[in-house]
This record gives structure tokens, C-alpha cells and sequence, in this order.
């Protein structure tokens, strides 16, 4: 008998008394909602910009026309040396058309550049497939265009938001874009920079991963203030 | 600093590796704890402050209650479906291209690794934080095999750095200090200057190990919650490391204890809130890392290999019988020994099982047997906080209790000895409490005894075992209660 047969022949003999029924959780998180105030995307903005900015996260509010700009002035601030971006986006031509300097497209596998990646690449930009108002998080879909370690290696990492896209809840993320439907390779939920409290329960920030997370949050022209 | 460097500081932190020490000598290690005042106030000061951390992150009493009751029905059901739920896991993941592999125990679990490791000739192999990798002692049987296991959560690689083991599940160094740390790094990390500053210190860590991600053939990881329906493996973390070691090298081995499976995506984020709030009294980590295979053809990063070792290691155990099996609920939060006046005072390590406080005292019986470690579920005073805090609502103190009798007596008719069963059954003690029944259900020997006991007082002995260690001795009334009592009646 291998391991695997073992182990669910022990499981399968252990006795079962009544077998729960499943869990409600659509029920559950109806019934939670429907206790709140009613959430509009006025509120959902206003909540994910503060609990943003309580994970130490910038957000840069910009417009369809603009953000491309911000984005540059925003590198030219921070003395981004190399941005690096993904390739055939929806956002690409106008991140291209936008005079950037240092402009870097992650167009090779990982393998054939590591050590680049590492150590000369100052930041990213990459798109979202959404926000989640009620903890402050990013939900970063990658794929062979903007691949994992955008959102990781770079210090600096730049992210676009689209207003339209933020949801109250990761529940209400999960279900309206039906994720369980079909999965990336490898999906993200990110709220902030990295960081760590290991040494004497102290903050730190990049620990590991970014130590900037700048959130381009796209709305409308009349949102802006 | 360059990595030569590295790589000897390294291999010189692994042949420091200690085994986990032997629980039974518990009581001998908590004395020394308890008397060691600045590792008690490291403790009491990270325990106060992370039980403030999640007390404000549960304001309403009554929405608290009625999240961990979703909380517990959702494992429950998990559990319930525990075999068909492995299958169905294995199957998804299968179809995503990940090899998943069953192991026993430990020995089962680490010759799967270290063949994986083997085949790619591997050097080293970056870890993210896994319990389980230390309940199976992983990095000492890398070592023994000639390969380099390296920790890269801070905590973790600052006690592996100065040859130890975590002494809590979710803050690993809690036991060290700003100061400690910082002599350590100064002395061990070559080219690292005499710093005190936290952010300095966390860069020391960052740059060592950045450049480790880069060279290591295998990540290793642990994994927080395995979704059934989708065959997706979901870590929870702050730094970045787990990621790190999941997407940078070119294989990825996870590795899970049998119970962390959930039938569905939707099951995640109720227990994914709780475990965050519960554990750091944060709403949400920086990352939720959710992985359901290699890298596809045509991506450009992540591992091409990856593996999922599931563990039994004694759970089979914990669920072969109905109640030991909320054991298995556990999330990991770490919130019971955050809450535990005894783990608060002696610390992680005096335990000497990989899970210390409440937690390790209810599931290391079933890893290591009772023999080993029947005086752990001792180590309460059962005054319930732990249950109270369980997001899971395990029946902690209960479970405490079974253990205790577990390890007095014979296994119940009907039910399977555990291992270990009866390891504390002592002949003076089985005596004592024959001659204690026989007193009491003999009247007349009951009165013989309550007489001779007051009249001759005096000679009660003045050392009563454990009882007079930290108390006065107990002496019998100069009457019996029936003889006082009759005394009254007569006034």
C-alpha cells in the first residue's frame, strides 16, 4: 500500500457522525452587507484611499487623458532610472507615447535576465484587475504580458487602477469576476509595500519585495479633486 | 558583500541546526524560563501588544461570534469531507501540472524533497515559512544530505542565522531582542556593520537574501489554506519572501499538513480575514499569494517545476476519533499562545515541540505520542482563554483534558490506543486513588479515617510533594465537618 492509500484509508474508516451541511457564505456575507451602510463608488474610493495610505501605499488620483504624464513626473521625482512594463497592454501605447526615460519592456523569460531584473531595474508599472475597498488591496492578475515578478523585484512598484473596477469586499471581487471560474497561474491580492515586523515587533517597509507602492487610481475628470 | 561570503556564514548557521529538544523535559526548561526575567518581558511586552493588535480589530462582540461560527462550520465541513476533498485537490492540481505527492511522516516526507532536490542537483534551497518544514525537521536532513536549507522570512532567518529554532508560530525571533539581533548580524553576516536601526538591520536581510533568491534551484513553501475545486495553493505573508521563493527559482516544492484543504475559492476569504486579525491583528497581509501551477509555455517567470507534498504526521490520528478532530480546525493564528499566561511566561522554546503553547500541546500527542509529551497538555491552568480566542473555535481546554486522561489510562473500550497510550499511568498514583475509593464507599471506614486524620493532625507531613513547593501544607480541621456539624445542631 502506497502513502497516498494509507493515509485515505485512515481517513475514510475514521467514524462520521452527521455530515455538516455546506457552508452559507453567500448568505452570510448578504446578510453582513445588507447591515452596513449601503456602499456607492464615492465611499468605495474614499475607503480604499485611507486604508491605502494606512498600509503606507501612495495613491495618485489621474484621468484617462493624464496618467500617463503623472506617471512620468512621478518616475522624474523619484529618480526612476528604468521602468519596466509589460508589453501588448491596454496601456502600453500610451505609457510608450508618454516620453518616459529608461523605459524597460519584460520581453525575455525571467532566466535569460535575472540578475538585470535584481539589480538594475529601479521600477515597475503594471495594470490591476481590480481593487478592494475594504482592506486597502490591488488584485494583480499576471500573465506572459506583465508577469509575476513585476509586482515583487522592482523597489518601486507603479500600479493602475481603474475606479470602475474597486469592489467593497474580496468576496464580492471573487464572485462578480468569477475567479473560481479560471485562475491565473498565479494571482495576487497586494496591500502595500512589503514589509516585516520580525525584529522587536518594529514596522519595517521593503522587506523583501517593494519598498514604494504608488497606486494610479483612474477617475473620472470631476473626481480629481 | 559578494556570495562566497554568504554561502559560508550560511553553511556555518546550518551546522548549528538544533533538533528539537526533548519535550519531556519540559517542566526542567519552563523553571529556567520563568526565572529569566528578560526573556519574560520580552515576551509579555509582544504578547500584550499583539493581544491589543487584535482585540481592536474586533470591535463588535456579537459580528466576532457570529464570524467565528462560519469560520468553524466552514472547517468543520472541510473536515468532514476531508478524503474526497484530497482527491478532488490532487486531481485539479494534477490537471494544472503540479505533482503532488503523500507522505506518512517525516522520514517519508523529507526522502520526497531531498529526491526532488537530488535531481536537480541542488545547492540550495530557499525556504518561506513552513511549520510543517520544521515539524519534519527539513533543514537538518538538507544538511545531512549535503544540501543548503536557508530560511528567508526575517525571523526565521535571524534564528536560523544564530543556530536556533522559532519560539512562536507566526513572530519566530519574538524571544530577541533589537540589540541581540543587532550584535548577531554584526558578528555573522560578513561585511555588516555594528547597526541598531531596524530599517539598517532589515536591509542587511534584504540584500543577503535577495541575492540567495537568485541562485537557489528550489523555493520552499508552506501553504495557508489548498483549494479543492480550483487545485490552487494560497500563502499568506507581509515580506515578499514567500513569493520570492514560490516564483524565482525554477522549482517549487509546497508543503502541507493533510487538513488544510477547503472544498472551494468562495471558503477562503471568511478564514483568510479571521487568520490575519487573529494572528497580527491585521485587517489583511501585504500579500495573499495565490498559486495554481508552474509557469504555462509562453509566461516568462515562475518555477517550471512544482510539487505539493501533503503530511500526515499523525493527524490521521487526531481524526480517527470525533473530538480530537477539531484539532485539525486550527488555522495557525497563533492567537492561543498569544493569550496563554503560560506560554506568555516561559516562552516558545520551553516547550521543545515545533508548536508551542495551547496549539502544541493539542496536536504534538498526536506527532510525537503521548510518551513524549504527555505533560504538555499539563501546561494550563484552563482558565479557557485560548478557546475563547480560537477563530476556529476549537474546544481547547476540553481537548487538554481528554489528553490528560488519555495519558492516565487505558484507551476507552470501542476506540484505538493512541500512540503512547497510558505513557503517564503511575502505580502510586492508580493506588492512592483505589485507597480514595475505598474510603469513600465504606461509611464506616470513611468515619475511621475522618477520626484518626483530625485526632493525630499533627502528624500530617510538612513536605507534600508538589502541592508545598509554592504553598503552605495542608493540614486537617482539629474536627471532621460531620463532627462540627453535629456540634451546631446541638448549640
Amino acid at each position: 500500500m502506497s502513502a497516498r492509500d494509507n493515509i485515505l484509508q485512515r481517513l475514510r474508516a475514521a467514524p462520521q457522525g452527521t455530515a455538516p451541511l455546506a457552508p452559507d457564505v453567500r448568505g452570510f456575507h448578504a446578510a453582513v452587507s445588507a447591515a452596513r451602510p449601503a456602499s456607492n463608488r464615492a465611499t468605495r474610493m474614499e475607503v480604499f484611499c485611507d486604508k491605502m495610505a494606512f498600509w503606507h501605499a501612495e495613491v495618485v488620483k489621474v484621468t484617462r487623458d493624464n496618467w500617463s504624464q503623472k506617471l512620468r513626473e512621478l518616475c522624474a521625482a523619484k529618480g526612476v532610472r528604468s521602468l519596466l512594463y509589460g508589453e501588448q497592454t491596454e496601456y502600453t501605447a500610451a505609457l510608450l507615447a508618454a516620453g518616459i526615460g529608461g523605459l524597460k519592456p519584460y520581453d525575455r523569460p525571467v532566466d535569460d535576465w535575472k540578475q538585470e531584473l535584481f539589480e538594475n531595474t529601479d521600477a515597475s508599472f503594471t495594470s490591476t484587475r481590480g481593487g478592494i475597498a475594504e482592506t486597502g488591496t490591488l488584485i494583480i492578475w499576471p500573465d506572459a504580458n506583465e508577469p509575476r515578478l513585476m509586482s515583487l523585484v522592482p523597489p518601486i512598484h507603479f500600479a493602475l487602477l481603474d475606479a470602475d473596477k474597486l469592489y467593497e469586499t474580496l468576496f464580492d471581487a471573487m464572485i462578480e469576476q468569477g475567479w473560481s471560474g479560471g485562475l491565473p497561474t498565479n494571482a495576487l491580492l497586494v496591500s502595500g509595500p512589503s514589509k516585516t515586523a520580525d525584529i522587536q515587533v518594529t514596522l519595517a517597509y521593503g522587506a523583501h519585495g517593494p519598498k514604494e507602492l504608488i497606486v494610479l487610481l483612474l477617475v473620472n475628470e470631476e473626481e480629481l479633486a | 558583500m559578494n556570495a562566497q561570503n554568504n554561502s559560508q556564514i550560511n553553511a556555518q548557521a546550518n551546522t548549528q541546526a538544533l533538533r528539537f529538544v526533548p519535550a519531556s523535559e519540559f517542566k526542567e526548561r519552563a523553571a529556567v524560563a520563568v526565572a529569566d526575567a528578560h526573556l519574560r518581558k520580552s515576551f509579555r511586552g509582544a504578547m500584550d501588544f499583539l493581544i491589543a493588535k487584535r482585540a481592536a480589530q474586533f470591535p463588535d462582540p456579537v459580528a466576532l461570534e457570529s464570524q467565528r461560527g462560519l469560520a468553524e462550520h466552514i472547517r468543520k465541513y472541510s473536515l468532514a469531507r476531508l478524503p474526497d476533498l484530497l482527491e478532488q485537490l490532487e486531481r485539479n492540481l494534477t490537471a494544472n501540472g503540479v505533482q503532488v505527492h503523500w507522505a506518512e511522516n517525516p522520514e517519508q516526507a523529507n526522502a520526497i524533497i531531498i529526491n526532488i532536490a537530488r535531481r536537480h542537483s541542488t545547492k540550495l534551497m530557499v525556504k518561506g515559512k513552513s511549520m510543517v518544514s520544521e515539524e519534519i525537521e527539513l533543514n537538518h536532513a538538507m544538511a545531512d544530505a549535503g544540501m543548503e536549507a536557508l530560511e528567508s522570512d526575517m525571523g526565521e532567518y535571524i534564528v536560523q542565522l544564530d543556530g536556533e529554532k522559532p519560539s512562536h508560530i507566526i513572530m519566530p525571533a519574538i524571544h530577541k531582542t533589537k540589540l541581540e539581533i543587532a550584535r548577531l548580524f554584526a558578528a555573522k553576516v560578513p561585511g555588516a556593520g555594528y547597526t541598531e536601526s531596524v530599517d539598517e538591520l532589515i536591509g542587511i536581510g534584504r540584500a543577503v537574501l535577495r541575492e540567495k533568491f537568485m541562485t537557489a534551484e528550489i523555493g520552499l513553501s508552506g501553504v495557508n489554506f489548498a483549494v479543492a475545486e480550483t487545485g490552487t495553493l494560497c500563502l499568506v505573508e507581509n515580506e515578499g519572501n514567500g513569493r520570492m521563493c514560490t516564483t524565482v527559482p525554477g522549482v517549487h516544492i509546497a508543503i502541507t499538513g493533510i487538513e488544510k484543504v477547503v472544498e472551494k475559492l468562495e471558503h477562503v476569504p471568511p478564514l483568510f480575514a479571521l487568520l490575519t486579525r487573529s494572528a497580527t491583528g491585521q485587517a489583511i497581509t501585504t500579500y495573499l499569494n495565490m498559486i495554481s501551477g508552474p509557469r504555462k509555455p509562453g509566461e516568462k517567470d515562475g518555477p517550471r517545476e512544482m510539487h505539493l507534498v501533503l503530511v500526515d504526521n499523525g493527524r490521521t490520528q487526531a481524526y480517527s476519533d470525533e473530538q480530537l478532530r477539531s484539532t485539525l480546525q486550527c488555522i495557525r493564528c497563533g492567537a492561543c499562545m498569544n493569550h496563554c499566561p503560560v506560554y506568555t511566561r516561559i516562552g516558545g522554546h520551553a516547550y521543545g515541540t515545533t508548536y508551542p503553547g495551547p496549539i502544541g500541546e493539542i496536536i504534538s500527542p498526536h506527532m510525537l505520542g503521548l510518551a513524549a509529551t504527555h505533560v504538555l497538555p499539563t501546561a494550563s491552568s484552563l482558565c479557557g482563554a485560548c478557546g475563547e480566542v480560537c477563530p476556529v473555535k476549537i474546544p481547547i481546554p476540553d481537548l487538554l483534558i481528554r489528553l490528560r486522561g488519555e495519558a492516565q489510562h487505558d484507551a476507552r473500550p470501542g476506540h484505538a490506543p493512541m500512540l503512547g497510550q497510558g505513557a503517564a499511568k503511575s502505580a502510586l498514583v492508580d493506588a492512592i486513588w483505589s485507597g480514595w475509593a475505598a474510603l469513600y464507599t465504606r461509611p464506616a471506614l470513611y468515619r475511621a479515617f475522618g477520626w484518626l486524620a483530625t485526632r493525630f493532625r499533627a502528624l500530617t507531613p510538612p513536605m507534600q510533594s508538589g502541592w508545598t513547593v509554592s504553598r503552605t501544607p495542608l493540614k486537617p480541621a482539629k474536627r471532621t465537618l460531620h463532627e462540627q456539624m453535629a456540634a451546631r445542631e446541638r448549640r
